[in-house]
């Protein structure tokens, strides 16, 4: 008999065509790949270099630009055009600026499970949620996974993270992995495959399965993976996907090399310091802490669900005239949403400066960068410094309810005591 | 393999934790595109004098998690453009770790505790040995996986696909 597989195994075995195990190297098919504005040029150069300037699989061979979208400068419109370039010549997709987040445009759009996707971006890792396996690689292994239609794997071993409980008011998916990554560091995963799975799991929207998946490469791992439901079934049917809809789900008994248990009924709202993710606290110990900037979106919490919980707390107040509040949709449908739920007027009448769907201010690139010494709470996955532009800069991380009763008081919040 | 295995270099100093936003900054994202001009500020936000001071040959060695963060290759690609040898560390951050071997810049994993700053070293990439002539002792670090040495040693993975006209790495 076959030994039992978690779901890394048997999602990359399928595409190896061979049974594969946590320590095996293999080459696999790879279904959708993808690059940004900031790493596709390169992966586009390398293939030049290559001379193999071709997609293997045109539609499902993506190209965002989210990073630096519009261009703020000559340079990166350049770069910008060399992406449109390569489109036209190779029928591989093109996700203009304003279209949204690469990770969220993905699981909108282009990954099902069972899938392989590989992208130029660590955050890749989103459509695990989707009982995909998607994982960041560089410029160059996405080019030749571009080109061929195959990447090298070595099949990660995994951690399964079981989740029971209840989430206490306020208290959100977000907030246990801030916690989870806190508990066993910016390194604890290097290299595996997270699985999570629990009965609180199988409650979670959608929403909050890509904020956990999202966050898997802060643990330093590989892949963050979810086994397919209803939850799952429904998504895809919503979004015209129905028919792709595969259970995906570990065998009983497969090996994990470490079982995590997180009970989430006295999880508080939870706030990573600067400079690292893992520099972890309840919002309690830092409650008070002056806020320059307050940043809600991107491809961790800039979803229609996240968006909602912002306009409740922001509804009928303004931002504190001494903190300004950038509020960035994190795809056009996101954004299309927003408008009719009226959550877009909430935030503007609240002074929130909002941007076009993409990366928004995450990535220093643009539409937000820190001042010498500036504070700013954001609800993006990353708080390293220098990441917003600016190494004299100071990021704090949180879910959007912590972020938009922060936006209101001018200083870190507990959302519980706003709302 | 060859003697071309061998570098010797002195070493630059790095803790836990250095991010590709302290090696290629997200501010410089317009300089992607200008590699020589984008490794004139390698690792600038951990060291703002390293790119001015280092010298062909010499070593980056740091301690825990090295490279996390981001998938942009560019930060492998400006430490070895800046003329570094080999990177030593306690551990790396996975996306890092494989860019860096498609680009041909050797990752080594090793007890960095026992090297300082500025110290001589010569690593023999064949053999697995790291010679420490300033404290004359001697260092071991851990093997690439089998698949990863293929890569380096065609010169990365462009060359390897070139090479081999596609995957040859079972």
């Amino acid at each position: 008999m076959d030994r039992p597989q978690t779901l890394a195994e048997k999602i990359i075995s399928s595409k190896a065509g061979k049974k594969v195990y946590a320590g095996d190297i293999t080459l696999v098919d790879v279904d959708v790949t993808a690059v940004q504005d900031g790493t596709g040029p390169l992966a586009v150069q390398q293939l030049e270099k290559m001379n193999l300037v071709k997609a293997a699989n045109p539609k499902r061979t993506v190209l965002f630009i989210d990073h630096a979208a519009p261009s703020p400068q000559k340079e990166l419109s350049n770069a910008h055009m060399m992406l449109r370039k390569f489109s036209k010549e190779t029928g591989a997709q093109l996700s203009e600026a304003g279209e949204g987040v690469c990770h969220q445009r993905l699981v909108e759009t282009y990954v099902n499970p069972g899938d392989i996707l590989i992208g130029a971006d660590s955050h890749t890792c989103t459509s695990g949620a989707l009982g995909a396996f998607a994982t960041g690689m560089g410029s160059t292994d996405v080019s030749v996974g571009i080109a061929l239609g195959k990447t090298w794997f070595r099949v990660p071993e995994t951690y399964r993270i079981n989740v029971t409980g209840e989430f206490p008011k306020h208290v959100y998916a977000k907030d246990l992995i801030l916690h989870l990554i806190g508990l066993i560091g910016a390194d604890g995963a290097t290299y595996k495959a997270l699985e999570f799975g629990g009965e609180t799991v199988d409650k979670m929207s959608m929403a909050d399965r890509f904020t956990l998946a999202n966050m898997a490469v802060e643990a330093g791992a590989k892949a963050g993976l979810f086994a397919t439901d209803k939850t799952t079934e429904n998504y895809l049917k919503e979004r015209g996907r129905g028919e792709f809809f595969k259970v995906i789900k570990p065998d009983e008994g497969a090996n994990y090399e470490r079982v995590i248990d997180i009970d989430v009924s006295n999880l508080e709202p939870t706030i990573s310091k600067p400079h690292t993710v893992d520099n972890t606290c309840t919002v309690s110990e830092i409650e008070g802490t002056h806020v320059d900037q307050v940043f809600i979106g991107t491809c961790t919490n800039g979803r229609i669900e996240d968006l909602e919980i912002a306009a409740k707390i922001l509804e009928g107040k303004t931002r504190h005239p001494d903190t300004r509040l950038i509020i960035v949709p994190a795809s056009k449908d996101v954004y299309i949403e927003a408008l009719e739920k009226g959550y877009i007027e909430t935030f503007v009448k609240a002074g929130a400066a909002v941007m076009a769907p993409g990366c928004g201010p995450c990535v220093g690139v643009h539409q937000g960068a820190l001042g010498d010494g500036e504070v700013c709470l954001a609800t993006q996955n990353r708080n390293f410094q220098g990441r917003m532009g600016n190494p004299e800069g100071f990021i704090y991380l949180s879910s959007p309810a912590v972020a938009a009763a922060t936006a209101v008081a001018g200083k870190i919040t507990d959302p519980r005591k706003v709302i | 393999m060859t003697k071309t295995n061998v570098y010797k270099g002195k070493t630059f100093k790095f803790g836990d934790d250095i991010s590709t936003d302290h090696i290629a900054p997200g501010r410089l994202f317009h300089l992607r595109t200008n590699l020589p001009e984008l490794a004139k500020h390698v690792l600038e936000d951990a060291d703002p004098n390293f790119s001015k001071e280092v010298q062909k040959g010499d070593f980056v060695v740091a301690g825990n998690n090295f490279g996390l963060g981001s998938s942009r290759e560019h930060a492998p690609t400006i430490i070895k453009m800046a003329g570094v040898s080999a990177v030593l560390a306690k551990s790396f951050a996975r996306i890092f770790y494989r860019n860096a071997i498609n680009v041909g810049l050797p990752v080594l994993i090793c007890d960095t505790d026992k090297i300082d700053k500025n110290d001589l070293l010569e690593v023999d990439l064949s053999s697995g040995v790291i010679k420490n002539l300033t404290k004359n002792t001697e260092l071991k670090f851990a093997p690439l996986p089998d698949a990863m040495i293929k890569i380096l040693n065609d010169g990365g993975l462009v060359q390897h696909i070139e090479k081999h006209k596609g995957f040859n790495l079972e």
